[in-house]
Parts: structure tokens; sequence; C-alpha cells
């Protein structure tokens, strides 16, 4: 039996974090990207789309994360797609962030006093110049704290693509638990690592509030 | 030269029968290297009621609030109907407030509760007093300051001046032997503040002992036995209202009231 | 490609039974994380600061961390303790720990906001800190944090589709086996994930209907 000492256990759980923070990156990059064309998508309110994104929010505020990896990782393979734990966790994540986030930036934006919209349409300015150039400066100030404090939720969230096989920190805690036989060592490291990570967001996104009144 | 009036004070008044309900000594107070209170003494008789007035900043409201621990102070002693104020002592402190009554500027009802569990939170919890007679107490109260039938309704849907008049049935609920009003009538808007007065009035009448801290200067010279000027922390002249209004001695009373018949006008 | 919902609503006991379990978890977690949140939020406004640093502490590392790395720490490194829970046990007990922590920041919140007012009415009228706590401050700051306190509680039964993976038999788990049984995984996970948006919607109402009527009146 192989002895380990605390430091293989730290060494392999750190190299397996680093795909956390990828995961995590590319879930709320992609998620940002989803997320502001569904804010414009329902701002412009067309074809009863803001009520379709309404409901699409609902959907992923509504049902567990893991169902939907699980949903993704089946479906796309249903689909003929050939998918691996990766790509299914990173569009899964996507999609997630990207409802969570097209939410708070909808509050940010309804922040802003009708008149300033009115303000700018009586100045001839277009919807899109509007948003651009009078809404989005002032909403984005109020919307700093909340999606920093988001990307928290995010990285925790990367930790159920551990379930469907992907080898992040949790999927490499549960190996190294097993081959180690030492589990609360192990977990503790986990969730050690995990703050280390998460906690200086949250610090960040709190002081970020506070300057902000 | 502040404190000359004290001689005014009948001598030895606390072994008389009318021994002072309030008795405050050399109490002073200071918030870091403010001094709010320089230096306090009074004196007030059973069914007193007396009325203090100054600017804002004079150290009035501050004076109040120290008589039921709300505030500390770090110098002097206070003694409410025999009982030392001690700010560290809990049990004696809540043993203080049962006898001291206060009413707020800004009502301060509780927003959850009924008119009627407003006035009997209090006695259910301290006195321990049954349900049944709790509200009967609490309706007969309410009953007496106008507010019979709002025993259910909720504080936001009363007026200022009814509020006002559900937290004076709240603080008699606990029978205090001595009532603290803190500008009850600031508050208000110019209509509403008669209603309250007129309640107040109505407890001087009865006997009640009452401290008052006000602006309502006509309501002072016609209801108060005493009023006393407060000016930067100390008591500045004190006398019956007629002297007071009517024969300031000091020219900061004299421009006190200039002042405040002035933006009155 | 075919869609073979049949297969799966035929298993209907299964899928019951997994809702059942998964309401049973978040009604225990709930009532036994709200008493830990108001607990919590005292300890942190008014009790003894050794104590409220030690909450604070407790707050910080549940909300930093991933619900199922918790769970994984009580089901499997406690055990190393001599500490041994049915997986039924260790659900109930990370969902409590997780949500005390989230409740306890928001009902601290809630606290915080309590005019100071209406504490020095209570305390002129000689109520004592306890009291003043629970009749006085306590019930407008539920009444203030409800709707952020009822979505975390749907967040946490969302939540609690992770303590299959410890093989606790809620919705999820049912849905698993389902699935394993009939090869129809698609099908299978729309079903159960469905089913969580019912009970999603189901305990949103639910609470919002009832909070106002139980616990803090009109």
């Amino acid at each position: 039996m192989v002895e380990f000492t605390l430091w293989d256990i730290l060494r392999n759980l750190l190299l397996a974090a680093r795909w956390t923070l990828v995961l995590s990156l590319v879930a709320f990059v992609g998620g940002s990207v989803v997320g502001l064309g569904l804010l414009v998508l329902r701002l412009t309110g067309r074809y009863g789309a803001d009520r379709l994104v309404a409901a699409y929010v609902q959907l992923f505020q509504g049902t567990p994360l893991l169902m939907q990896l699980f949903l993704l990782y089946f479906g796309l393979a249903l689909a003929g797609l050939n998918t691996s734990a990766w790509i299914a966790a990173a569009v899964a994540l996507t999609l997630y962030a990207s409802a969570y986030l097209t939410e708070i930036w909808r509050g940010c934006v309804a922040a802003i006093p009708r008149g300033q919209w009115e303000a700018s349409a009586s100045l001839a300015l277009s919807f899109g110049q509007q948003f651009r150039y009078v809404i989005l400066p002032q909403a984005r100030r109020i919307a700093i704290a909340p999606t920093v404090g988001f990307l928290v939720q995010v990285v925790k969230a990367t930790a159920l693509a551990s379930v469907i096989g992907f080898v992040e920190l949790t999927k490499a805690g549960g190996l190294i638990a097993n081959v180690s036989y030492e589990p609360l060592l192990t977990y503790g490291c986990v969730a050690l690592l995990y703050f280390a990570i998460c906690f200086p967001i949250s610090q960040v996104a709190r002081l970020l509030e506070r300057t902000q009144r | 030269m502040s404190a000359t009036h004290r001689t005014a004070a009948p001598p030895e008044p606390h072994t008389q029968v009318g021994a002072p309900i309030l008795r405050i000594t050399a109490l002073r107070k200071s918030y870091g290297t403010h001094a709010v209170l320089k230096g306090i003494d009074l004196d007030v008789a059973r069914g007193e009621v007396v009325a203090i007035i100054g600017k804002s900043g004079s150290g009035k409201s501050t004076l109040l609030r120290c008589i039921n621990g709300l505030e500390v102070f770090q110098e002097g002693s206070l003694i409410v109907d025999g009982r030392h104020l001690l700010r560290d002592n809990p049990k004696a402190m809540r043993e203080l407030r049962q006898g001291v009554g206060m009413i707020f500027q800004s009502f301060n009802l509780f927003p959850h509760l009924t008119v009627g569990q407003n006035v009997m939170l209090a006695p259910q919890l301290v006195k321990k007093r049954a349900r049944q007679q709790n509200a009967e107490r609490a309706r007969a109260l309410l009953a007496r300051v106008g507010l019979a039938e709002k025993f259910d309704a909720m504080p936001d849907k009363l007026s200022g001046g009814q509020q006002q008049r559900v937290a004076i049935a709240r603080a008699l609920a606990m029978d205090p032997a001595i009532m603290l009003c803190d500008e009850i009538t600031s508050a208000l808007d110019p209509e509403l503040v008669g209603e309250v007065l007129r309640v107040v009035e109505s407890l001087a009448d009865e006997g009640m002992t009452l401290l008052m801290v006000t602006h309502e200067m006509s309501f002072a010279r016609k209801v108060a036995d005493r009023v006393i000027f407060m000016h930067q922390g100390l008591v500045h002249e004190m006398g019956p209202p007629e002297t007071i209004f009517g024969a300031p001695r000091t020219p900061e009373l004299r421009q006190f009231l200039g002042l405040m018949e002035g933006s009155a006008a | 490609m075919q869609f073979d919902f049949w297969s799966i609503l035929v298993q209907w006991p299964l899928l019951l039974r997994g809702a059942a379990w998964t309401i049973g978890l978040t009604a225990t977690a709930t009532l036994l994380g709200a008493g830990l949140a108001v607990a919590g939020a005292w300890a942190r406004t008014q009790g003894p600061r050794p104590l409220g640093w030690l909450v604070g502490a407790y707050v910080e590392v549940i909300r930093n961390t991933p619900f199922i790395v918790q769970l994984f720490f009580i089901f499997f490194g406690l055990p190393q303790l001599g500490i041994r829970l049915s997986p039924g046990i260790a659900a109930v007990t990370a969902m409590t720990i997780n949500l005390g922590a989230y409740a306890a920041e928001i009902l601290r919140a809630g606290i915080e906001a309590t005019p100071r007012g209406q504490i020095e009415a209570a305390e002129s009228l000689a109520l004592s800190r306890a009291q003043i706590f629970l009749h006085v401050v306590l019930p407008p700051a539920l009444k203030t944090v409800w709707p952020a306190f009822v979505s975390q509680i749907v967040i946490v039964m969302l939540g609690s589709a992770v303590c299959g993976q410890i093989s606790t038999e809620e919705l999820s788990y049912a849905t698993n086996l389902i699935q394993s049984r009939n090869f129809r995984a698609f099908e299978a996970y729309i079903v159960g994930t469905l089913g969580y948006l019912s009970l999603a919607i189901l305990l949103r109402h639910l609470l919002n209907w009832a909070g106002p009527r139980f616990l803090f009146g009109r």
C-alpha cells in the first residue's frame, strides 16, 4: 500500500484545482456573453422574447444544476454529438451562469430611473444608443459587486462537474480519499482549497458593495 | 451663577410626604471629550409637571434619556422612586424602568403588532399580567386616549397623532410612577398636535408625574408646575412658568424665548 | 431519435417515493436550519464577542465551499472520527448546516435594519434583552427577509439533488435508478428535472403563503 503524506494529497489537489479554475472561468466568461445577449433580447422585448428569457431564467433557477448537467451530458450524446464530461460541464455551467447573470443584470438595469431612458429617447437616440451610452454605464457600476459575488457561486457550482466524471478539485478529492484512506484529511483539504479561492472573491465583492453605497 | 436657583427649592423635600420621586445629583455625561451634561441637580416631586425647554444641543433630551438608562452617564447619581439607577445591573435597570414610562418623538410603535398587542406586550412579558386582565386594561387605556375602536388596527394604518396616543397608552399600561415625554409632538403635523397634548394634559390633571422636553411653549406655560431652561449642559434657569416666561432673568433665556417667538411669527 | 417517456412514468411509485424523500429532507433541514439561523443571527448581533466571531467563521466557511464537499466531508470524512451517519441523516445534517449559515447571514441583515427607536421603546418598557430580541426585533426582521429566506430554502431543496450521490434515496437518486434499469437516461432526467421544477414552484408558493400567515402576521 502506498503511503500518502499530506504533501502528496495537497499537491494532487492543487493540480486538479487548476481545472476548477479553468472551468469556472469558461463558465463565467461564456455565461457573461450569453447573459448579456439575453439581457438585450429581454430589454427589446420583441416577439415575446422577454417572456421567453424569463422562462429560461425560471427553468435554470428552478431546477437542480445536477439535473441540468445530466440532461446535457445525455442529451448531447442523444443528439449524436460526441461529448466528453468536459464539454458537457462547460456548456451546462455556461447556460447556468447566463441565466443567473442575465437576471442579476436585469435588476441593475431596472434600478436605473425610467427618466434616463425617456431623456435619452427624447434626444433622438436609438434603442441601442440609449442602452450603450446612457443605461449601460450607469447599470455597470451597480452590477459589479453582485457579479463578482456570483463568481463565487460559479466556482462552487463547478464542483458538480465531478458527478459526471470531470476530474476537477472535488473529483480528485474523491479519488485521493479512496486510495489514501484519509477521507477526513482529503475532504478537509478540498474544502480549504475552495475556501482559498472563494473567500478572497467574496471579500472583494463585499468591499465593492460597501464602496458603492 | 447658573445654579443659584437651587436655593429656591423647598428645604429637605425628601423627608416630607411629598418626597421627590426623582432626585438627580451632580449628573455629568460626555461623548468622548464633548461634555453634554455638566453637572445637573434636579428634584422632582410626586405629581409635579416639569417642562424642560432649551435649544437643540442643550442636553435636554439627553437628560431625559439618562433617567431611564437609555443613555449612560459618567458621574453623579440618579434615584427614581427610591431606586438607584445602576446601569451595569440589568435586573435593577428593569426594575427601575417599570416605574418610568417614556414617550418618544418618533412614536416607536412595534410595526408587527396590532395596537392592542403593542399595549399588552410589556405587561404580559414583564408584569406577567393575566391575558384577560391585560386585554381589559389595554382596552380601557385605549379608550382613555380616545382610540377604543383601533384595538385591532395595525400601527401603520394610523395617523401620527393616533400613533402617539397609542404610545401613551402603551407606556401607561406599565403603571409608571413617572412619565418622560421627549418632544412628543415634534414629528406631528400641526393639526394633530392638539389631540396628543390634550391627552398629556389629562394625565397631568390626574396627578401623573410628568417630565417633558417640549417646544410647545404655550402648552408648557399652561400645564407645567415648573419650567426648566437648559443651556449648554446645565440647568440655566428654573421656576414657575409665570416667572420663566413672564420675567426671564438671564439673557440666554430671554434670547431663547425671543427666538421662539421670532420663529413662531 | 425517439423518446419514450412512458417507460419512465410507469415507474411513478419510485418517483413519488423520491419526491417524498426530497420534501422530507427539505422540511427537516428548514426547521432545524431556521433554528440554527436564529441562534447564529443572535450570536452575531447581540451575543458575546467570541461567540459572534465563531459564528462568523462558520458562516464564511459554509458560504465559500461547495455543498457537495460539505456533504462528502460529513458522509465520508467524519466516520474517520467515529461519527458514522446514515445517508439520510448525513444529508439532513449537511443541508441544515448549509441553510443555517446562509439564513443566519440573511437574518442578520434584517436584524441590523431594526430602527434604534424600536429597541429603545422596548427598553423603556422594561423588557429584558431576550424579550426584546424575541418579541420586538425578530418578528419584523423575519418579515423583511422572508423573500430572501424563501429563495434560500428553494436553493437548498434543489441542492439536495446532490444527496443522491451518497445514496440518499431522494428524487435524483430515484431518477438515476430508473435510467439504470431501462437505459432511457435523457427521458428519465427530463421527468426528474420537471419534478424538481414543480417542487420548487410549489415550495415557493407554500412558503410565501405560510410566512405572513403563521410567522409574522399580516
